[in-house]
């Protein structure tokens, strides 16, 4: 047994004190096995435990949730016997090293989470942050990583038969060494088809299912929660390298293996693979679990048992069934052409007991290696702001070059060129794809559709992690409300810094307490998710990057859509024209992208008047009211108006009546706000007044141009076609730049 | 009519032309696994879309060894209608049941989008309930859609009116903007355009299901 | 003057087409085949005045910077003539 040094252990991401803790557990010195088993465990990525004591103060419940945090995905009820299981992943340090594996593997282990609770994947979304493409010196490879990610992607999402339905995709200059790859996925089952990651039954056999297990991605999981500095980049671990098809047929049959009722309990093997799957199952069982790593299908030889049991090949299963039954399930996998082979049994002693050829190798008590890990009230001061709160003066040089500008920026360019690769539609659901503000998947043979909508505002964050979080937030169940849906869950993916850090700590902390306020508010509890931490490079850290998926429910119909889609028809603003000021204005886009400088504060966000309109909006859509209805989000209103006109080319004019200056009139991005065309401006205002909620007459559809104009001055008259072929070309344009 | 939707390990959009055929449609449908060696009492066959054995090697490569494809091909010798959608025209190509072969997309990229084809024929099972020149809106969804195959083979579909559909923009490179191509004996048709995505009023589109209900009429006349 | 460069994944990296292919060639009764890795060739002509050794040098920078992504794949150079 090799002796175990402070290099050792350092080597492991542990502390003197952690090793302390591990010595005390096992009651002796653990050999290198058990080190690296506890250093998996034990890691940021598993065990959350600069996290934790914050996660606590989010919501977790409501009435539609069956599930919350802890297993592999938080389950909501949406009626008639039918639920959803959903949750969001980061894959980021493996997408910087590999966009193409990374992505793929990232996609591939979020729908393992899903299908692993009894749930048939229907649809992924995915929120992407990576450096500016027209960077001097990162752009290249920016773009390499954007190219690698993108159809990283697609490949394993297309293959594998799920829709892409949506999502969002960020420039900025802090993702330049780190960018961010965070894939939600959500799936569908009946209430008694649910199944948990539980080892019950002592003497049940334990079974594994689907890839060999070869030296892959040995230390991912310590890796994701170390930052990157030159020589973390030498020390490559190998690339797990995704098989999407393996994981279609390790849907296909473990589903099937499910309905034979012989199957206990099931878990994916994902970061810190058969280590992970084995404590954490026998841990919620309050059981113990004995394998032998001879029966583990293995890809090469000579493999030790650190090796086999750290190894995070992907497309594996492991699960429990009844004793007796084991013939039930293997004749599933058979059929499917999978490996599926017992490694052990569980047992009653609540020991994680892992034997090589008979011969014990490590032997864990289950329950402090999943449950206990060291938590840590790490110190936090205020919040890391590279920003000033004044601003410089500016003055336009143009209306219509700055939307022209703004169109074209990387934020909020069209996306096409990325959603164009995924498969948006398979499944026959998707009634509403990319490039809306929320994507709508129907639930066949029900009248129930699920909305869905991804969030994130990192220079919000990076300007006031409370407040910016707020506002994602309350911006996505906008995004669900004007598509007529009711917010009912959340999930949330945490990429931030190093927390050891106690100004990027401050982030995390009122990042999360900003978040549990407006999930709060919203009704939308935190029903599981994912913490990122040591997003650094070279001590240069992300922006503080909450995102948040949140779903919604609605009734089965043709969505209303954000595109103008006749000619006369009013035009209105629910939530009116807002407000804003010099130090409101300094996280807009138009601040970053025309001025060139970020400053101030995030918008200022009413959660009351916030929900008010979204009541209104989400009655006016779903009654059929608005022909179209598009929230104002990032770009102001110019740039929802365009957005408006570019679906079916129906322009409009617009005329406004406001005191604020032109910039701000048009480029503020104060929230609460909805721009609805309609026929029955009548029945909109009577809506809006019923909630309390101001609305403005802002203009008329009409044919083919945008022209805006405020108290008689003319602003902008541009043609929506030109308009719409430069927003459409950018991204393109800036990818092909060698 | 009873339809049989093949099953390759892999396919995934089995499901959707089931649904398309059975829930759009009202016609029965059964899925049929890819070891069988018999297709049953099915008046039509449909091997739909997806990544048969992941596309690995070559798109629908694999597949075209599956115990199945012997019954599809006997099928098709007798006359039966078959029906291959995107990676169901890959296999098609690879057994040599229709000429020519998919290969990568022009772009390079994977592309899924809804576009606009021609019926290039109306003479055949599978477009009789359209008129050619009729404009569909059906969508793609590939990486290698892009039709090839040598002049001589063009040339003699063209001058056999087995050319089924046309794009109206080439989204990929195919050579002279087909879409879908049928066999001599004209019962057997690869396209790879999604007709089960434009089947249900809440996908958008209608205008796929002429491909199904050209197939019962077709049938229908046969019995 | 010609030249080959083979690229594949490295042995440790899963190759899921190699593999796919293998159990195919079982089903479909080659028992003898034990394993499949699949890879690329790229077959590349040189101006015939090019040095050999400087090709070579060249060849080997190409194929690691461009042809090959070192993370997960290798690469074999070799001339021909």
């Amino acid at each position: 047994m090799s002796a175990i040094t402070a290099d050792l252990i350092s080597s492991h991401q542990l502390t003197h004190d952690e090793y302390e803790r591990i010595c005390r557990i096992l009651g002796r010195e653990p050999n290198l096995t058990e080190l690296g088993i506890f250093s998996v465990m034990w890691s940021e990525h598993c065990s959350y435990k600069s996290s934790k004591r914050h996660l606590k103060k989010l919501p977790t419940e409501s009435k539609h949730v069956l599930q919350g945090p802890g297993e592999n995905a938080g389950i909501i009820d949406i009626g008639q016997g039918w639920a959803i299981a959903f949750k969001i992943e980061s894959h980021n340090h493996p997408s910087f090293i590999e966009p193409f594996q990374g992505a793929a593997t990232g996609v591939g282990g979020i729908l393992r989470d899903i299908f692993t609770m009894g749930a048939r994947p229907i649809a992924v979304m995915d929120a992407l942050r990576f450096g500016p493409l027209e960077d001097p010196k990162a752009g290249a490879r920016n773009r390499r990583i954007v190219e690698g990610v993108v159809s990283g992607i697609a490949h394993y999402g297309n293959c594998f038969g799920v829709p892409t339905v949506g999502g969002e995709c960020v420039f900025d200059p802090s993702y330049n060494g780190n960018p961010l790859v965070n894939v939600f996925a959500l799936g569908l089952f009946r209430h008694d088809e649910i199944f948990y990651g539980r080892a019950s039954g002592v003497g049940n056999p334990v079974i594994y299912v689907g890839a060999k297990t070869g030296r892959d991605g040995i230390h991912g999981a310590s890796m994701a929660s170390a930052e990157f500095t030159e020589e973390s980049k030498q020390k490559r671990p190998n690339v797990q390298v995704g098989d999407p098809f393996m994981e279609k047929l390790l849907l296909e049959a473990c589903l099937e293996a499910m309905r034979t009722g012989a199957i206990v309990g099931i878990q994916d093997m994902g970061a810190a693979g058969l280590t992970c799957s084995t404590c954490e199952m026998g841990s919620r069982a309050g059981t113990g679990i004995e394998i032998d790593l001879m029966h583990v299908p293995q890809r090469e030889t000579g493999m030790t048992p650190y090796e086999i049991m750290l190894s995070e090949s992907q497309e594996r299963m492991l699960l429990v069934a009844e004793n007796g039954r084991e013939e039930e399930v293997f004749a599933v996998f058979r059929k499917w052409g999978l490996d599926a082979v017992e490694i052990g049994h569980v047992t009653g002693d609540g020991i994680l007991r892992v034997k090589d050829h008979g011969k014990v190798v490590a032997e864990i008590p289950n329950r402090p290696l999943a449950d206990e890990a060291p938590l840590y009230d790490r110190p936090y001061t205020t919040p890391y702001r590279p920003a000033p709160m004044e601003g410089p003066s500016f003055v336009t040089a143009g209306i219509q070059e700055d939307l022209k500008m703004l169109l074209a920026s990387g934020d909020l360019c069209s996306k096409r060129w990325i959603w164009e690769q995924y498969d948006y539609m398979v499944r026959t659901n998707t009634l509403q794809g990319p490039g809306a503000d929320a994507a709508i998947v129907r639930i066949k043979d029900t009248g129930i559709s699920i909305a869905m909508s991804l969030d994130g505002n990192g220079r919000y964050c990076m300007l006031s992690p409370r407040e910016g979080t707020k506002l994602i937030v309350a911006e996505c169940c906008r995004n669900l409300s004007v598509a007529g849906a009711l917010p009912v869950a959340a999930t949330n993916n945490l990429n931030f810094g190093n927390p050891e850090r106690p100004e990027i700590m401050a982030q995390l902390v009122e990042s999360i307490e900003g978040m549990a306020e407006a999930c709060r508010f919203f009704e939308t509890p935190i029903t599981g998710g994912n913490v990122s931490l040591y997003n650094e490079t070279l001590g240069e850290p992300i922006h503080p990057s909450p995102v948040v998926g949140i779903v919604g429910l609605m009734h089965t119909g043709e969505p209303a859509g954000i595109a103008f889609r006749n000619a006369d028809r009013a035009v209105l603003l629910v939530g009116g024209i807002g407000d804003c000021d010099a130090v409101r204005f300094g996280g807009t886009q138009y601040a970053s992208v025309v001025v060139g400088k970020v400053w101030g504060l995030p918008p200022a966000l009413d959660m009351d008047f916030e929900k008010r309109v979204q009541a209104a909006a989400r009655e006016m859509v779903s009654a059929g009211m608005a022909e179209s209805a598009h929230d104002i989000g990032q770009g102001g209103l110019a740039v929802a108006l365009a957005e408006c006109c570019f679906g079916l080319g129906v322009g409009a004019e617009i005329t406004l009546d406001s005191e604020l200056r032109p910039e701000y009139l048009l480029f503020h991005e104060g929230p609460s706000r909805v721009v609805i065309s309609t026929n029955n401006e009548e029945a909109i205002v009577e809506v809006a007044k019923r909630h309390n909620v101001p609305v403005v007459r802002i203009g008329t559809t009409w044919e083919k141009t945008l022209s805006i104009s405020n108290r008689g001055v003319r602003l902008a008259t541009m043609e929506v076609e030109a308009l719409r072929e430069s927003w459409e070309n950018a991204l393109p344009a800036k990818l092909s730049v060698s | 009519m009873k339809f049989g939707v093949v099953v390759f390990p892999g396919s995934n959009c089995d499901h959707d032309a089931w649904y398309a055929v059975t829930r759009n449609l009202g016609q029965q449908a059964e899925f049929v696994w890819h070891d069988s060696n018999r297709l049953g009492d099915v008046d039509a066959v449909i091997l739909p879309g997806g990544f048969s054995y992941g596309d690995y090697l070559r798109c629908g490569a694999i597949a075209k060894f599956s115990p199945v494809m012997g019954a599809v091909k006997k099928f098709a010798a007798d006359g039966g209608l078959v029906a291959g959608i995107c990676n169901g025209f890959q296999i098609l190509v690879e057994s040599g049941l229709l000429p020519g072969a998919l290969v990568r997309n022009a772009g390079l990229k994977f592309r899924c989008m809804e576009l606009q084809l021609t019926v290039a024929t109306s003479d055949s099972p599978f477009t009789n309930a359209c008129r050619k020149g009729d404009v569909l809106r059906v969508p793609i969804a590939h990486g290698e859609g892009c039709y090839v195959a040598e002049e001589r083979v063009l040339d003699e579909l063209e001058a056999e009116d087995r050319i089924a559909f046309r794009y109206v923009k080439n989204p990929n490179g195919s050579q002279r903007d087909i879409a879908g191509v049928l066999n001599r004996g004209r019962n057997v048709l690869g396209m790879m355009p999604h007709p089960e995505r434009a089947a249900d009023p809440l996908m958008g589109s209608l205008d796929g299901l002429s491909v199904f209900t050209s197939m019962v009429a077709a049938a229908a006349l046969k019995k | 003057m010609k030249a080959r460069v083979f690229v594949s994944l490295k042995k440790t990296v899963l190759d899921p087409q190699g593999q796919t292919i293998q159990s195919a060639l079982a089903g479909r009764g080659y028992s003898s085949i034990a394993h499949v890795r699949q890879g690329k060739l790229f077959e590349i002509e040189l101006s015939p005045e090019t040095d050999r050794d400087s090709a070579h040098k060249d060849l080997e920078e190409i194929a690691r910077e461009v042809l090959a992504n070192p993370v997960i794949e290798e690469f074999r150079v070799e001339l021909l003539d």
